[in-house]
């Protein structure tokens, strides 16, 4: 049937295409143009495979087919002799060279992979650009599927990722792995553009849906292929434990009707202890001794305390306020004191907790932010300030987006 | 999703007691899970000793009955998984057939049920 056949070919594509555009884009110097000979590949693909069936290696197959393309098209633009000479030689290398798992081949894809992670993530790009071309180009996602993801139309997404390309190509950036001084800096961008796919699945901005785990699990997958690539970054590390053990909870924090479950409140018997294992793994790689804690593995720590607490009861909240602590100092941000606050008050009563929210209600950045108020109703409650506290959690319900989280506060307000 | 991929050697029902697989698969085995992990999908895996080594407990008539191992008249016996994440089965598929096995040996692809995935009065049952 042709179905099953096409859809085979997606799930070919879904594991090889980040190599193939990366690959291509190396020698063509243009993501865009990779990515157009990328999808020719993928065209030649759904007309013959269907009659053929899938070649016993489809990603030489694709690779080889997206290259002869290539070739044709330098060849009609006549572009220069030399470009074409070059391309060529690389055609008639990689043909020589088996596919197979040869470590020189190996470092190279590694290499190109990473330049693609870069290019996609560049910061001449918007956040949102940067989000839509690396689902599409390291992901592997379709339009349709970035743009059902985010819940915006197609066509948006399409627009979004046609000027990103031509956002990298005027800017002639170039397609490369930062080195040096340069190299911090650009990989906060991946790492920032990585955990907001995470964030926008762990606890949606829009929509019905409180969570949307398959973008969860995208970013999942590409912060492990990241770790893998430059393994000695441990902030890489970092991130990928802090997701990890956050989805561990994934389907805990959903009660049957959808609504939202907070964390004390959740049965820790349904978090996931693969993924923990897996997050506690990571954040050993992340926390090498003697080194400094980077943002990301500070929060990964923290997840870790209620990930290690079997009860709600033994989580060690001392240790969560020392590590809030030392994340307000290195990367200080409303949230991060608002969380301080949550953490103070569970580890030595809601006044110290109150203290600290107090001091953030006349922040601009939280005026909207319906957190806030939900915090502070959680402390004034428990110091028995039932009115006012009923009225944050009012107001809180007013400021969310999220219809799920919205009944979950009205709750809350009901209960004060 | 997650899906199992459940290795069936070849006639692993008669398999020795210190069987073990040979440098030449093991390595081969190991290239292929850096293949998964490198590509973010690996979750985990384990290798399982031959069934001449398991214990059978079979239930019958509301009694727990307990009989080691050989049982010759068993086939397809598992002996190992890998533990994936994949966008759908097909690709959980893909990822099996690049497995290094050897002729004749099955992989089973089967995808993790999700609590989600049961009527309302069995959630219910489980708590949810």
């Amino acid at each position: 049937m042709a179905s099953d056949a096409h859809r085979a070919i997606e799930a070919v594509w879904r594991i090889e295409s980040a190599r193939l555009i990366a690959g291509l884009a190396r020698m063509v110097g243009d993501v865009g143009v990779a990515e157009d000979l990328a999808q020719d590949a993928l065209v030649a693909a759904l007309e013959q495979w269907p009659a053929s069936g899938v070649p016993d290696n489809p990603g030489a197959w694709l690779m080889t087919t997206a290259k002869r393309r290539g070739i044709d098209q330098l060849r009609r633009k006549q572009m220069l002799e030399r470009k074409h000479a070059e391309l060529g030689t690389e055609l008639e290398a990689r043909q020589e060279t088996a596919p197979d798992l040869d470590a020189a081949i190996d470092d190279q894809i590694g290499d190109d992979l990473l330049s693609l992670i870069f290019t996609a993530c560049h910061p001449v790009l918007t956040t949102e650009a940067r989000t839509a071309l690396t689902l599409r180009l390291l992901g592997g996602l379709t339009t349709e599927e970035i743009a059902r993801a985010f819940l915006v139309p197609t066509a948006t997404i399409a627009q979004r990722i046609v000027r990103a390309k031509r956002t990298l190509a005027a800017a002639r950036v170039p397609f490369e792995v930062p080195r040096g001084a340069d190299l911090g800096a650009r990989l906060a961008s991946v790492l920032e553009v990585i955990y907001l796919v995470f964030n926008e699945g762990y606890s949606a901005t829009a929509g019905d849906e409180w969570v949307r785990p398959a973008l969860c699990e995208d970013a999942l997958r590409l912060g492990r292929i990241l770790a893998e690539l430059v393994p000695q970054e441990p902030e890489v590390h970092g991130l990928v434990a802090l997701m990890e053990i956050q989805a561990s909870r994934l389907r805990a924090r959903v009660g049957p009707a959808g609504e939202p479950i907070l964390l004390l409140d959740q049965d820790r018997a349904r978090w996931d202890q693969l993924l923990v294992r897996r997050g506690l793994a990571a954040l050993d790689r992340a926390a090498a001794p003697g080194g400094a804690y980077g943002p990301y593995t500070l929060q990964a720590a923290i997840a870790a305390c209620h990930a290690r607490a079997l009860t709600p009861e033994e989580t060690d909240w001392t240790r969560i306020t020392a590590l809030y602590d030392a994340l307000a100092q290195l990367a200080p941000s409303p949230i991060v004191e608002l969380n301080r606050a949550v953490a103070y008050g569970m580890a030595f009563g809601p006044s110290p907790g109150l203290e600290i929210v107090d001091a953030l209600t006349s922040e601009p950045a939280l005026k909207d932010y319906h957190l806030l108020p939900a915090v502070r109703g959680d402390l004034l409650k428990k110091l028995g300030r039932f009115a006012e506290a009923r009225a944050e959690f009012e107001r809180a319900a007013s400021l969310t987006h999220n219809a799920r989280e919205r009944a979950l506060l009205l709750a809350r307000a009901a209960q004060a | 999703m997650r899906f199992m991929m459940l290795v069936i050697p070849k006639a692993y029902e008669n398999a020795k007691a210190d069987f073990v697989p040979s440098a030449e698969l093991v390595a081969k085995m190991t290239k292929y899970n850096e293949s998964l992990t490198k590509a973010g999908v690996l979750l985990g895996l384990e290798g399982l000793t031959p069934p001449v080594r398991a214990a059978r407990v079979k239930f019958s008539g509301g009694k727990a009955k307990a009989t080691d191992g050989p049982f010759t008249e068993a086939k397809e016996l598992v002996g190992g998984y890998w533990m994936i994440q994949a966008k759908s089965k097909q690709e959980a598929v893909e990822w099996a057939t690049r497995a290094p096995m050897l002729d004749g040996d099955i992989i089973e692809v089967r995808q993790v049920q999700e609590i989600e995935d049961f009527p309302e009065d069995v959630r219910k049952a489980a708590g949810r």
